[in-house]
């Protein structure tokens, strides 16, 4: 790293940069920000006012909370997910990998006589985190391997590692739920830190970690050139296979701490912990404006994504609706969530 | 029409085509006779494959008229009156590769009567059908498993059996070998003895010598001229297809006399660089100072050497060495950290990604240049561009424009611009100017000249005669050989008829 740049027509290169040339005013940078990427902005304050008009409980601080809280755990998963589908993948065993890391991690911990649960035993109780942890890394690994080295078909081999995921999930627990959950998932779960969860804060920092890690390091920008020209980014000197492999890796990582926030918080892995989400994940990322052909979205429209899909669920349960109509209204909003965000961008989705 | 001859297969009047504001085909006129081989010519972009898209009914005619013997064209978007009419055999194979031969030669026609097909009796009509033509093909043969000649007779007789007796034939020898060429050229003399017109798309001259009775030439989307093979001279050819240009000598032009000082040392070397299929071993050496032209039509393999040299494919054998230091075969990093620029072929394939903004773009290579610890700074990201948008003179509303909103000849410039950030020892550039206009054109080239007046070294790979104006010397490639060496005073015609393998296969 020389930290200096010199290309090679230096003159004409030093000379422009005395003269500043006109139409690169801060002005002018406004213009060319991708207003897109707010387009939920006024979707969540026109949902808040619905959520006022439809209950008065709805702006209550313990009912806002308790939205971000259960968008903590949903939306490390499309963090995860927003990094994969940004660099032109896609990784749908993430919602296994919530449940099977706990379930690894405390099968090698838990002792096996005591609990309603026989583990293993053989490694300490502070190493759940870390081995919960690598097993995410893991998993997110062998799917890259799969993808990159096997060069199979990405979306059927994620398909496939959820689905045996979840079997061996199902396997290791007997189809029972575990709940001797370690002191550390309790912690991180339960805890509040300035009277706002625990997990909501690690979930802010996740993601402003990553959306500066998107804005300025060049492996996070090196993202968007692979997702967008895979060839271009190649031809300049971007090792697309080795970032891609990390990124997948860290889409596992993330989805293996959503497990440790969510058993924390529940206090329980049961056997169906995280089935059916990555329907969730995808809808909040596309409505965020993230495109599911690479290259485009930023991770804070994901996070409106997420925050979007979240409060209209809260606005229907304070509204009164039947739970047995939960999942007929859950696919319905995804799509009405879907045309909105299209129109409100202006952006085709593909 | 007096009685006794019979009217052209096919002819074309005054045809016009548009499209937006370049005009592709300007008045142009064509006609073929029942029974003869002609042979269309011209260089890229003179308009020969819009006229195979005129008269195949691809492409709707802006002025003009097309007639096939006597009777005026089908109506557009009529495909099965005009598959009665003419059919193209083109370089990309156009049968279904998994399915049979019968089925391909019957596909969507295979019994109007039947409710069912009738495998049985489909074998045997494209046995009679591939006989009546002296094919020797099984009809059970999965198509995929045939030779590339083999497929185009198939092509050709499902295209006689729907009744047509004019076939273009696009580039149909590019993929075969010379004992493929003879059984093709073989059967297309027979065919011919029958009445059937061919219009022969080629840019290798001799197989026009060999097979055609009559040529025409287009230049810039004009007909240039028409006459019987015979009638008409290799040069006089040559010279027809390029143009009695008086090319003025611009600033770029390579300046002729002033030859690098041959000791020095070379900045760019190879040794037995090779690659399988593509070219054969080839020893480069491109000393300071020096544009060498690597010239070449689209299967020559010139190409390739480019990408080799960038490191976007891995090298069959050889080395390659950018001041003495050996760089690591396949490595695009490691040919950037050795100093080689590269500007891409196609700037939409590995050039550009469009969505970022044209800093985005230009600093792609020099990512790690912008800032600490593995930072990308914006605001240094933003003045490096700004001096690019600068010294290259790119048109754009700033360094944040999505680059994808730029003209093609300025998005050229953001590809030279990510080439050059890292200040290159060798710049290796495929096609430079391609789909760019004049200007942007005349201040590319210049940049390439200003790179090597430096006394680093530059590749040009191409096979636009502007594009290797600049370059010192060139080596013209055919096959993956080096047929040709010539210093900057090469005239048109030679560095054609070089590329084009006049005298290869005699």
């Amino acid at each position: 790293m020389t930290g200096t740049v010199r290309p090679s027509t230096a003159d004409d290169f030093d000379a422009a940069l005395k003269g500043s040339p006109g139409g690169d005013t801060p002005l002018s940078r406004l213009r060319l920000i991708r207003w897109s990427d707010f387009s939920l902005v006024p979707v969540i304050l026109v949902l808040m006012l619905i959520g006022f008009i439809v209950s008065p409980v709805f702006l209550t601080s313990d009912n806002l909370i308790s939205v971000v809280q259960q968008s903590s755990e949903l939306s490390l998963l499309v963090l995860g997910q927003a990094l994969i589908l940004i660099c032109g993948r896609m990784d749908l065993s993430l919602e296994s990998t919530i449940g099977i890391a706990p379930v690894v991690a405390m099968w090698l911990v838990l002792p096996p006589d005591g609990g309603r649960f026989a583990g293993l035993g053989l490694l300490p109780g502070w190493s759940a985190i870390p081995l919960c942890l690598l097993a995410g890394l893991a998993v997110g690994a062998v799917n890259g391997f799969l993808m990159l080295k096997l060069r199979v078909n990405g979306f059927i081999a994620t398909l496939g590692m959820l689905t045996m995921l979840r079997g061996l999930h199902i396997g290791i627990t007997e189809g029972k739920s575990i709940t001797d959950v370690p002191e550390s998932f309790r912690y991180l779960g339960k805890s509040e830190w300035f009277g706002v969860p625990a997990a909501v804060w690690i979930c802010l920092v996740l993601f402003a970690v990553g959306g500066a890690a998107l804005a300025w390091l060049r492996h996070g920008r090196a993202l968007y050139a692979i997702g967008g020209n895979p060839e271009a980014a190649r031809a300049a000197g971007i090792r697309v296979d080795r970032v891609t492999w990390t990124v997948l890796a860290i889409g596992g990582l993330l989805a293996a701490f959503a497990g440790i926030l969510y058993t924390g918080h529940y206090g329980a892995v049961a056997a169906t912990q995280g089935d059916g989400w990555i329907f969730q994940v995808f809808a909040a990322a596309v409505i965020g404006g993230i495109s599911l052909k690479g290259g485009r979205g930023t991770l804070f429209g994901a996070l409106t994504g997420v925050l979007t899909l979240q409060l209209v669920v809260n606005v229907m349960t304070l509204g009164g609706v039947p739970a047995l109509w939960n999942q007929f209204l859950n696919g319905a909003i995804i799509i009405v969530a879907l045309v909105i965000s299209r129109f409100a961008s202006g952006e085709k989705q593909d | 029409m007096d009685a006794q001859a019979p009217p052209p297969a096919v002819q074309a009047e005054g045809v016009v085509k548009r499209f937006g504001p370049t005009v592709a085909l300007d008045g142009v006129k064509l006609t073929v006779r029942p029974g003869e081989s002609h042979a269309l010519v011209g260089r890229n972009g003179a308009g020969k494959s819009t006229l195979v898209g005129v008269l195949t009914g691809l492409h709707r005619a802006d002025a003009g008229t097309v007639t096939f013997g006597g009777e005026p064209a089908p109506a557009f978007g009529d495909t099965a009156a005009w598959q009665s009419k003419v059919a193209c055999v083109y370089q990309k194979s156009m049968v279904v590769p998994d399915l049979t031969v019968a089925e391909n030669l019957f596909l969507n026609r295979f019994d109007e009567n039947a409710r069912r097909i009738s495998w049985g009796k489909l074998r045997r009509r494209a046995e009679q059908l591939l006989a009546a033509y002296g094919v020797q093909v099984d009809p059970n043969t999965r198509a995929r498993d045939l030779a590339v000649e083999q497929r185009q007779f198939v092509e050709i007789a499902r295209a006689l059996s729907f009744g047509a007796r004019l076939i273009v034939l696009d580039e149909p020898t590019a993929q075969l070998d010379a004992r493929g060429i003879a059984r093709l050229f073989e059967k297309l003399r027979e065919l011919q003895s029958r009445g059937v017109a061919f219009l022969f798309i080629s840019h290798h001259l001799q197989e026009v010598y060999e097979l055609c009775t009559a040529v025409t030439v287009y230049r810039d989307a004009r007909h240039v001229l028409t006459a019987p093979v015979d009638e008409v001279a290799k040069e006089d050819l040559v010279a027809a297809m390029t143009g009695e240009k008086a090319a003025g000598a611009t600033a770029w032009h390579a300046a002729g006399g002033t030859a690098p000082d041959p000791s020095a040392e070379p900045v760019l070397s190879t040794e037995r660089l090779s690659l399988a299929g593509r070219f054969e071993p080839l020893d480069l050496q491109v000393r300071p100072g020096e544009v060498l032209g690597l010239a070449g039509a689209a299967a020559s393999g010139n190409t390739a050497v480019g990408e080799v040299l960038a490191g976007m494919r891995k090298a069959g054998g050889g080395t390659v060495r950018v001041r003495g230091r050996a760089v690591r075969a396949g490595s695009v990093p490691d040919a950037l950290a050795a100093g080689i620029g590269y500007i891409p072929e196609d700037r939409h394939d590995q050039g550009l990604v469009p969505e970022r903004s044209v800093a985005e773009n230009a600093t792609l290579t020099v990512a790690d240049q912008l800032g600490p610890w593995g930072t990308v700074l914006p605001s240094r990201t933003r003045e490096f561009a700004r001096g690019m948008i600068a010294s290259l003179d790119i048109k754009t509303q700033g360094p944040e424009q999505p680059v994808s909103g730029l003209s093609g000849g300025n998005q050229q410039k953001v590809v030279v611009a990510r080439a050059l950030a890292r200040d290159p020892s060798v710049l290796v550039a495929v096609r430079p100017t391609a789909g760019v206009d004049v200007k942007s054109k005349d201040s590319l080239l210049g940049v390439v000249r200003r790179v090597a007046d430096a006394g680093n070294a530059a590749v040009v790979v191409s096979d636009e005669l502007d594009d290797l104006r600049v370059c010192d010397r060139v080596l013209a490639l055919f096959h993956g050989r080096v047929v040709a060496a010539f210093d900057s005073g090469w005239t048109d015609g030679e560095l054609v008829a070089a590329m084009e393998g006049v005298g290869e296969r005699e």
